[in-house]
């Protein structure tokens, strides 16, 4: 089975074995922390603004009274659900479109590679930023969608080079003469086997998209308040950073580790699904 | 190759074009530079601000098409057009670009120069220590934003000047004005330092770079032409850095392209956090502010610089590999 044989790869891989190590002590931490902690996320503790770590408040509180532990677990589900649902929209996008363009070739492939240079050139942190802060009641789900639209379109192209070259394999010619409509072929022969491609790109999607989202928020364009994630959080405690540096700290720390650990694995899987690359 | 390149250029006009457009459009619809205008105490009169947002073709009483078309026009002659409060787009743009050049060449110089020099000692030295060493590091700092990193390296730096009791290393604006001659020179020397490290250690720097250059070298050097080289005679030394760095140098080449294509408008982020008045940081202050002619040419300009980077990539690749010209 190729699947046994790339896990025990993947766990033989120092890096990998690391990252994954880290990357589920981080999702536990998110998502069973708020349970340990003493205070709720939108709770605000008016005896105590911006006083330091202690123990009553372990991370501190911020300028409003929040107790930046549990406002941090907070932001970091939703980094963390938003880096998955980018990546796998983004790069489901990117299979798609590069797997038609390259299969059916001809005008099909013109107007999808010229679609995919345009945006390409069209700035995408401007459009993400006009339009992000306009959306209806700040629905983060429609940031996601923004978020993906624009992170797929590299990796399109490499999907529509190799897909040219599994056109002509004979096992895909096969199932053609046999009727098999082209659409199935699409998603029965061509997809999964690009599948090593497609599972590295959506790991190192995942940490893009959790900067990506954090970069945008670090301006106010991102997820709008009171939503909270770790890039908006990371923008305001970097304001203060030199007078109050846990604000800053805290979920910047979260946030490299949590990237450090998503890119570890992504490494890993790339060394073992596709062991003649070292790039 | 000068047929090849005259076509890329031709669909690469019709792309800024189109990009240009669209992003009128959108700022355009979207953005409300009557709001600056109609919050202001004691109140003006509707006419008034009609007839001055009329005035900069900001008005969103026009058609948006109308719009559109003066801008066009105008763009088309040179001219930008004015930012919402009146000035001229075309004056700050040619003052911020080069903020930002100032800001950005020696960053974006020495994150390749180290890139390539660490990348391709890791490789010589494979699984040694000092390519573990320098494996671990840039994988650490490809993990750090440049918002991270930055403001990271301005709090290390206030704490340094604070236990020192003087500001031994500036860390906001681009120089103080109140100096002159070679000590001005000193002093943007100083205010240069921190930006430079931030922008050339970090993931879109040397730890990138270093990351590409070593793969590619790996490539490189199991390849016969590299063994041919030292067995007819070169010295090992000769042998790397002629035949085997050229030749690995493509990849990291066409990425420096582009890099140096956005040179201007690449570093958002370090202009607003130390506070230099550059390209990126007008594009975050005019979309809060509502100013479209300052988008539209932020986003014009930035599509130009692409357009130039992905044909210098082209040049260079075609100077590093023989096989390109040939073709």
């Amino acid at each position: 089975m190729r699947s046994k044989v790339v896990l025990r790869r993947l766990f033989r891989n120092n890096q990998a074995r690391y990252g994954f190590v880290a990357l589920v002590a981080l999702v536990l931490v998110a998502y069973v922390g708020p349970y340990i902690g003493k205070y709720d996320w939108t709770e605000k503790d008016f005896m105590a603004f911006l006083s330091a770590p202690s123990a009553d408040h372990w991370w501190g509180t911020t300028s409003i009274g929040q107790d930046l532990y549990a406002v941090t677990l907070r932001g970091m589900q939703k980094s963390i659900l938003i880096g998955l649902m980018v990546a796998l929209i983004s790069t489901g996008l990117a299979a798609i479109v590069g797997a038609f363009a390259g299969y059916f070739g001809g005008w099909v492939d013109r107007v999808l590679m010229w679609g995919v240079e345009l945006l390409l050139v069209l700035p995408s942190f401007l459009l993400i930023a006009i339009i992000s802060p306009r959306l209806k009641s700040g629905n983060w789900l429609w940031f996601v969608v923004l978020l993906a639209a624009f992170s797929w379109m590299i990796t399109s192209r490499v999907v529509r080079s190799m897909t040219m070259s599994l056109r002509e394999r004979e096992y895909v010619q096969a199932a053609l003469y046999m009727g098999i409509p082209r659409w199935k072929i699409i998603f029965r022969h061509i997809v999964p086997n690009m599948s090593s491609l497609l599972i590295i790109d959506a790991t190192l999607n995942v940490s893009s998209a959790i900067i990506g989202e954090a970069a945008l928020s670090f301006f106010g364009f991102g997820i709008q308040p009171p939503d909270v994630s770790l890039g908006t959080l990371i923008a305001t405690g970097s304001d203060n950073a030199t007078g109050y540096p846990w604000l800053f700290v805290f979920p910047a720390g979260l946030l490299v580790l949590l990237v450090l650990s998503v890119n570890l694995i992504g490494d890993g899987l790339r060394d073992a699904l596709d062991p003649g690359s070292n790039s | 190759m000068g047929k090849y390149l005259l076509r890329r250029l031709a669909i690469n006009v019709i792309l800024v074009v189109i990009a240009s457009s669209l992003a009128y459009m959108l700022a355009a619809t979207t953005m409300n530079p009557r709001a600056a205008y109609q919050g202001r105490q004691p109140p003006v009169p509707e006419a008034v601000i009609d007839k001055t947002l009329d005035a900069y073709n900001l008005n969103d009483k026009t058609p948006v098409l109308q719009r559109y078309a003066t801008w066009a026009t105008g763009v088309v002659t040179g001219d930008f057009g004015k930012t919402w409060n009146g000035a001229s787009v075309n004056d700050e743009l040619g003052r911020r670009m080069f903020v930002s050049l100032r800001l950005l060449i020696l960053g974006t110089l020495l994150g390749f120069a180290i890139g390539v020099a660490l990348g391709a000692y890791s490789a010589v030295k494979q699984y040694k220590f000092g390519d573990r060493l320098i494996g671990v590091g840039s994988f650490v700092l490809m993990a750090i934003p440049v918002f991270v990193l930055a403001t990271l390296l301005a709090i290390a730096t206030y704490n340094l000047n604070r236990g020192l009791g003087f500001t031994l290393i500036e860390y906001t604006g681009e120089y103080n004005p109140k100096l002159s001659g070679f000590d001005q020179f000193l002093n943007r020397l100083n205010h240069l330092i921190l930006p430079t490290i931030s922008l050339s250690i970090g993931g879109s720097g040397a730890a990138f770079y270093s990351r590409i250059q070593r793969n590619m070298m790996l490539d490189v050097l199991g390849q016969d032409f590299v063994r041919t080289a030292m067995a007819k005679g070169l010295r090992r030394r000769t042998a790397l850095m002629k035949h085997a760095l050229r030749t690995a140098l493509i990849p990291s080449a066409t990425y420096f392209a582009f890099s140096v294509g956005t040179v201007f408008t690449g570093a958002i982020f370090t202009e607003k956090i130390y506070n230099w008045h550059g390209m990126g940081a007008w594009l975050v202050d005019s979309i809060n502010a509502n100013d479209v002619n300052s988008v539209a040419a932020v986003t014009a300009f930035t599509a130009v610089c692409i357009l130039f980077a992905s044909l210098l990539s082209d040049l260079l690749v075609a100077a590093l590999d023989p096989r390109v010209r040939v073709s």
